[in-house]
């Protein structure tokens, strides 16, 4: 075992800023579908806007750091490794199995996360933004006659989106506990560093 | 949009600055006002030495003509329309007319080209003494005069005239509070509590506040009042009208603007849909009661001596009376909301009416589809009135008028009462009546409360809110695909569901591996 910085300042920052905004975004959207009422409508709506632009902010700083430090080829999908990740999680981890992969510097992630993380990247955060920026600007829709302006449709797709999105944090979170020890993966994800098998 | 409402706020300035000055001319200096009047037109002929053109002016507005030809190509106005309060002027005209800018007008045969007929003092009295009485056909009694309990003082025509000016909230209230036979009754955002309100109560009034009178917004030229419910504009598209107003409205964005919300700019996305007397007017009636129901049909009980019948709420306010049926008053609540373009066709006596519902009286047209609609609170007066059973249309009954002449509050014989005004009038009854459920929409538009009273966001985006009951849109925090929430749920408790029942499996065969 060896002890290795995996998790760089800026990653760990990025990627606890980003569990904060979107547990806020979640609930407050909730709210502002009408789940519940805690804020009131009308804050629930600004504190969603504000995590919004802050999230549309982190995720630039995170796009410009993963392009400058090489960092997103960590997430380039691969299916060597899938189908024993898919066995691991099914039935080794019940049986004290040992972990199909390993983790290193280069490669953080196992195949699931890859797939799951470049999921969230590329389809998932893009829609968010995507339909809440038409939902909140749709008396702009409105007036451009354009064929977007339909706000149910644009609610719907933003609702199942962020559904998913609490669907994944949920299990994420669980999957955490999935490392050396119960706590060490998250250990790491604070401190930046984690013991490795050599 | 801070600018232009700047601008508008000093032009309001310079005009109020006017009020309550002296102006240049002293009525009580004028020889002509000083002579003993015996009668209101005489009176009205002495400010027509002056004020020449003043009749012509009142004689083509619908203060005079009570007859509107609306937008919709109807007409409309007082002698044609009918409501569910006292029904219709026709054949009632001396109670009615007491609310006409005029005097005498008692049937038929009022003279409309009159000019000394046109009675400037109702409008334009200072002095706060000039009454016109109730069943007199628009005249004031110059002796004292008793009305059921209620005395009516002798005016004074020549101390009136020498102190005549500006309309004023007392002036138009006179009518306009106590339309519908009292206080209230009619419109819910127009009662007594006007005469001097707070600034809570109306933020444009308010005498702690702007103090505005009525002509404030309701700007004239030549007399003719801008504002109308039989030519609404339901949507502003204009903005600001100040300092050149167009006299043909008196809206809100005439003064507002058409983006009012400086700080919290989403407000102004729902400018569109939305009037702004909808958030702005929270609640109705706020400071006195307004009859929400009347029942014409259970007029006519007696007590056991043979005595009128009437019967009072906890509040004081009459619930019951043998002449006019049974009465529920509301007060301080929320109004109905109901999409709105401007357009109300008014179903007038001798249209078809389909009985075997609620008839409404002045169906509001309008959708989230249309532009020109917006959502607007509206009062909704429902009532039983009567209507002829067989043709299926509403006629006016007679009402008022001497014992024998067939007026139902002196007669009691609602036949009779259909009868002597479908011959006087001319229309058609073919002898059987019954009474029909109707609804009659009076938009709000006054009472308008200071903003932090206004209605919140979550008054209407909640599932059970203000708007529960309007279809057509997508209304976010009220609707929802249910699909879409059960979906929602099985992804969130199924994924919980599913790590509990991992990370169990997981401790349970630890705790084998370990034993």
């Amino acid at each position: 075992m060896k002890q290795v910085m995996l998790y760089s300042v800026f990653n760990r920052f990025w990627h606890w800023m980003q569990a904060i905004l979107i547990i806020i975004l979640a609930i407050t959207g909730m709210e502002v579908h009408g789940n519940f009422n805690i804020f009131g409508f009308e804050d629930a709506v600004a504190i969603h806007n504000f995590s919004a632009w802050s999230l549309l902010i982190l995720i630039a700083f995170a796009i410009f750091w993963h392009i400058t430090t090489g960092q997103w080829r960590q997430y380039i999908p691969t299916s060597k490794m899938l189908t024993e990740m898919l066995e691991y999680y099914l039935i080794g981890i019940f049986r004290n199995a040992p972990h199909p992969t390993k983790k290193s510097e280069l490669s953080k992630l196992n195949p699931l996360q890859r797939l799951t993380y470049l999921f969230i990247k590329i389809l998932a955060l893009p829609v968010q933004i995507v339909t809440g920026a038409l939902y909140y600007y749709y008396n702009n829709l409105v007036a451009a006659d354009s064929a977007f302006a339909n706000l149910e449709w644009i609610a719907v797709v933003h609702t199942i989106s962020s559904y998913s999105l609490i669907m994944f944090i949920i299990i994420h979170v669980y999957l955490t506990t999935t490392g050396h020890t119960l706590t060490s993966n998250i250990k790491a994800m604070i401190t930046g560093w984690e013991e490795i098998d050599e | 949009m801070k600018q232009s409402f700047l601008t508008t706020s000093l032009v309001l300035m310079l005009l109020l600055g006017t009020q309550g000055f002296a102006t240049t001319a002293d009525h009580t200096k004028f020889e002509i006002l000083q002579q003993e009047f015996k009668s209101g037109p005489e009176v009205t002929k002495a400010c027509l030495s002056c004020h020449t053109e003043a009749s012509m002016q009142i004689h083509a507005t619908k203060h005079w003509t009570w007859d509107v030809t609306s937008h919709q190509d109807q007409n409309l106005g007082k002698r044609h329309v009918i409501n569910n309060f006292c029904i219709g002027t026709q054949g009632n005209e001396p109670r009615c007319t007491s609310c006409h800018t005029g005097f005498g007008w008692k049937d038929d045969t009022f003279d409309f080209t009159s000019e000394e007929r046109v009675d400037c003092l109702v409008c334009h009295d200072k002095t706060g003494t000039y009454k016109k009485f109730p069943t007199k056909a628009g005249d004031p009694v110059l002796k004292d005069t008793k009305f059921k309990t209620k005395m009516f003082k002798g005016v004074d025509l020549a101390y009136v005239a020498q102190n005549v000016g500006e309309t004023s909230r007392e002036t138009c209230g006179a009518c306009h509070f106590y339309g519908g036979g009292g206080d209230g009754v009619k419109h819910g955002d127009l009662d007594g509590s006007l005469l001097k309100p707070t600034r809570q109560l109306d933020v444009h009034m308010g005498v702690d506040g702007e103090n505005f009178s009525c002509s404030q917004c309701h700007s004239t030229d030549e007399h003719s009042i801008s504002g109308s419910r039989y030519d609404p504009l339901a949507i502003d598209h204009h903005g600001i009208d100040l300092p050149a107003p167009d006299l043909t409205s008196s809206t809100c964005e005439s003064c507002h603007g058409l983006s009012p919300h400086v700080n919290i700019p989403k407000y102004n996305d729902h400018v569109d849909k939305v009037a702004c007397q909808t958030c702005h007017i929270p609640f109705m009636a706020v400071e006195r009661p307004t009859k929400m129901w009347w029942d014409w049909s259970k007029a006519g009980k007696f007590d056991e001596n043979g005595k009128h019948l009437k019967l009072k709420d906890e509040r004081g306010f009459v619930t019951y009376m043998t002449a006019k049926g049974e009465f529920v008053w509301e007060q301080n609540i929320k109004p109905e909301y109901k999409w709105f373009n401007g357009n109300n066709k008014f179903v007038l006596p001798g249209d078809p009416i389909d009985d075997s519902k609620v008839v409404v009286i002045n169906p509001y047209e309008g959708s989230y589809d249309d532009t020109e609609a917006r959502i607007w609170p509206v009062k909704v007066h429902r009532g039983k009135q009567i209507y002829d059973s067989k043709n299926k249309t509403f006629v006016v009954p007679k009402l008022f008028g001497k014992k024998g002449s067939g007026a139902y509050w002196k007669d009691f014989d609602w036949d009779k009462a259909i009868r002597t005004n479908a011959e006087e009038f001319n229309f058609e009854y073919s002898g059987e009546f019954g009474f029909v459920e109707t609804e009659m929409n009076w938009a709000l538009n006054h009472m308008v409360q200071p903003k932090e009273q206004a209605v919140t966001c979550n008054e209407c985006h909640s599932r059970d809110g203000r708007l529960a009951g309007l279809a057509g849109f997508y209304l976010p925090g009220r609707d929802s695909w249910s699909w879409l929430d059960i979906l929602g749920k099985l992804m969130i408790l199924g994924s919980i569901f599913g790590v509990l029942v991992h990370g169990s499996i997981r401790f349970v065969a630890g705790r084998r591996r370990d034993s």
